[in-house]
């Protein structure tokens, strides 16, 4: 007989997520992703001056808030036509780089690591054994055995004391875990340098966006970066270098040390490239405007049907009807009025919590689809739409993180193994590596731009009489990311977020197809259902978000209980 | 100009009505007053590892929270954080994840400030608003001089800002 059992909520995420499974033979049979709060962004948005919407809209979660802020002037501008000039395209594309970088490495080493990665047992590992491995995978020069000793030290005193900290809600000691001692210090070690290097590629962020955490330097038509290389009081040639040396340490760590990581563990757990693929319509956006309209982009994005690379279809400019004709949202299993399926313009956030129903609503997260299906948003949509695009150094990292682990696990691993929990990780190791190419790029146009004598980083909006519409979409850290606003004369009469939660987490749509999360967890092994370890590992795989997919927390249902099992 | 040695760090939802206190208090006091260099006035939102590089340098730390409690609406709770890492394993307010990962982050990499304290201050409506209830931003002004009055103790030098004159 099937098993039931409950996670609640996800840990080492921001929001609260709970998934229910059931378990049959050793295999997860049936499964419902709930987001258990409220989102009520919209309803604070209308009446609003559309111009300050990104202020309020940054406030959504405490993890993107910097991508919420850019989706709301882009949806915005949408709406009024409005260029951004050059130096405001670069220097948002610089904090969107810096930021999506912040959000890899962090993701990787800090929010899931510890699924794959057993610190208890880094503690028993030979440090120069250790050494002589990682010399084997990368140059990396803070790779020697006196590093892993130390880091070895500081471990065992955590342990020691029972003060394990952020480590505290790791499985030490499943079945599922399988690296050696030398693996799991050599990631561990990792994992503490990775804390200095989201340091950095953060203060790039703090620096452009005059703060952080949450940015100040955008406008509706811009940025409220002034340009003037010989004042100290704004942007100044000095700063624009500091950022540069910071950009570039980033760099060797993503390439040396990231990516590395990523290949070998996924390497030595090259069984989880069996698991987790789920839906596999694949849905992106371009990134990173190369003009003041919005209309050519440095990194290119669509949709993938099916997994079918050969059916990918591009998304081009920001009016892309493509786009912004083909998303809905379904309310069927979902606590909203009705089971309406709508287009986002005219969206309703109307509550109606009804309590979890398996097969009616059970979820605050709405389900959205693109041309009527379910689609997975994140890295590994937007390394395959880049992939199939042509872009040479996505095509380029892939190939090394492949190739590599594919040298660990034995055998030739083809595209074919993104499709699944360790592909997710893999892609977004991959994309880390892009975007870093992406921000080196930017900061060069950035200088040559203004060393045309060019300073303008903004274009007055004027709001006419009667109503417009808008969306502004992003390819996020965690996938698309969409804002729809109606505005009528000058004030916000609906707005709409559509964010990269949404799609992943979403519960059945219309058509009582399984969201992304849903899909993926069936057929995952869980070795041992008090501690589903592998449930985990799936979920964490999409860098599960759920402050912004939804968003107050739910007094009904906030006990803390961290895995409940029924039969 | 020397690297800050004290934090004022203000955290929370604004758009969850009460919730966003913390944040509130540091508006209040930016607003209303300058500071000597040695403080640094962060609003935290409900961030988590981001707020890291905050604490470089930094030997005070003045956290401001909406928390959960027994106690009724609009009280505040001072306390002086021995084990700050753990105080916040433990459930005290919907963000507490990001703080506690912070600080046992800056703990693990030895980066944790001697003296951490936390103004604490027990909300009424959670609901969705930007909007402080009564209760709680008479609250606000309360820990407000509070934290005045820790600053002036650290040897902060304070003065009011001009009444902006409105054209």
């Amino acid at each position: 007989m099937a098993k039931r059992i409950v996670v609640d909520p996800i840990t080492r995420i921001e929001g609260h997520l709970r998934i229910e499974c059931e378990i049959d033979k050793g295999h997860v049979s049936k499964a419902w992703s709930s987001g258990t709060m409220w989102r009520g962004i919209e309803l604070i948005l209308q009446g609003k001056d559309p111009r300050e919407a990104w202020l309020y809209t940054q406030r959504i979660c405490g993890v993107c808030t910097t991508v919420h802020a850019i989706a709301s002037v882009r949806a915005v501008e949408n709406a009024l036509g409005l260029e951004v000039p050059m130096n405001a395209q670069h220097i948002r594309n610089i904090i969107i780089a810096a930021h999506g970088i912040f959000d890899h490495i962090v993701h990787f080493y800090h929010l899931s690591a510890l699924d794959w990665v057993d610190i208890v047992s880094a503690t028993k590992a030979d440090a120069k054994a250790t050494a002589a491995l990682a010399a084997k995978l990368s140059p990396w020069p803070n790779n020697s055995a006196q590093e892993f000793k130390n880091v070895q030290d500081r471990l065992k005193k955590f342990v020691a004391t029972g003060q394990l900290g952020v480590f505290a809600s790791g499985y030490w000691g499943h079945p599922a875990m399988k690296l050696t001692p030398e693996v799991n210090l050599l990631a561990t070690a990792h994992y503490f340098q990775a804390l200095d290097y989201q340091r950095k590629i953060n203060k790039v962020v703090a620096i452009l966006g005059s703060k952080t955490p949450h940015i100040q330097n955008l406008a509706v038509g811009g940025v409220a970066n002034p340009i003037n290389p010989d004042s100290q009081s704004t942007l100044t040639v000095e700063r624009l270098y500091y950022i540069k040396t910071l950009i570039d340490e980033v760099g060797d760590f993503i390439k040396n040390v990231y990516q590395i990581d990523v290949a070998a563990i996924g390497g030595f757990y090259a069984d989880w490239t069996g698991y987790g693929a789920g839906v596999t319509n694949y849905l992106s956006v371009p990134e990173f405007p190369q003009d003041t309209k919005g209309e050519s982009f440095a990194l290119p994005g669509g949709y993938i049907p099916n997994k079918d690379l050969g059916a990918f279809q591009a998304i081009s400019t920001f009016n892309d009807s493509y786009f912004s004709d083909n998303v809905k949202e379904s309310h069927k299993h979902a606590y909203y009025k009705g089971d309406a399926n709508l287009h986002p313009w005219q969206g309703e956030t109307d509550p109606d919590f009804t309590g979890f129903q398996d097969d009616g609503k059970y979820s605050w997260v709405k389900a959205p689809t693109f041309q009527g299906k379910p689609a997975q948003v994140g890295p590994l949509a937007n390394v395959l739409a880049m992939y199939v695009a042509g872009h040479k150094p996505t095509i380029d990292y892939t190939s090394k993180v492949l190739e590599l682990a594919g040298s660990i696990a034995g055998s030739k691993l083809g595209l074919d193994v993104l499709h699944s929990t360790i592909g997710r990780h893999a892609a977004r190791a991959v994309r880390a590596g892009v975007l870093h190419d992406t921000v080196v790029a930017e900061w060069d146009a950035l200088i040559a731009n203004i060393d045309r004598g060019d300073y303008a980083t903004f274009n007055e909006p004027v709001f006419p009489k009667g109503e417009i519409q808008g969306v502004g979409f992003h390819e996020a850290p965690r996938g698309v990311l969409s804002h729809w606003v109606v505005i009528e004369d000058g004030k916000i009469k609906n707005y709409q977020c559509v964010v990269p939660s949404t799609w992943n987490a979403g519960p059945r749509n219309d058509k009582d197809e399984l969201g992304p999360y849903e899909a993926s967890l069936l057929g995952n092994p869980v070795a041992d259902p008090e501690n589903p370890l592998e449930v985990l590992r799936t979920i964490h795989s999409f860098d599960p978000c759920l402050a912004c997919a939804i968003h107050l927390f739910d007094p009904k249902r906030n006990e803390l209980v961290k895995v409940r099992t029924n039969v | 100009m020397s690297e800050p040695t004290i934090l004022v760090l203000g955290v929370g939802n604004i758009l969850l009505g009460d919730e966003g206190a913390g944040v509130k208090v540091v508006d209040l006091l930016e607003e209303r007053y300058r500071f000597s260099d040695q403080v640094e006035f962060v609003d935290g939102g409900t961030a988590g590892l981001e707020l890291l590089s905050c604490l470089d340098d930094k030997q005070h730390v003045i956290i401001i929270d909406a928390i959960l409690g027994a106690e009724p609406p609009g009280t505040i709770k001072k306390m002086v954080l021995d084990n700050a890492p753990a105080f916040f394993q433990n459930r005290i307010s919907p963000h507490q994840l990001g703080l506690a990962e912070m600080l046992s982050c800056a703990a693990m990499t030895d980066s944790l400030p001697d003296h951490i304290s936390l103004y604490g201050i027990i909300p009424e409506s959670l609901e969705t608003g930007l909007e402080l209830t009564q209760t709680v931003a008479a609250a606000v002004e309360k820990i407000s001089r509070q934290v005045l009055d820790d600053l002036q103790i650290l040897g902060v030098e304070i003065a009011k800002r001009q009444q902006r004159v409105s054209a």
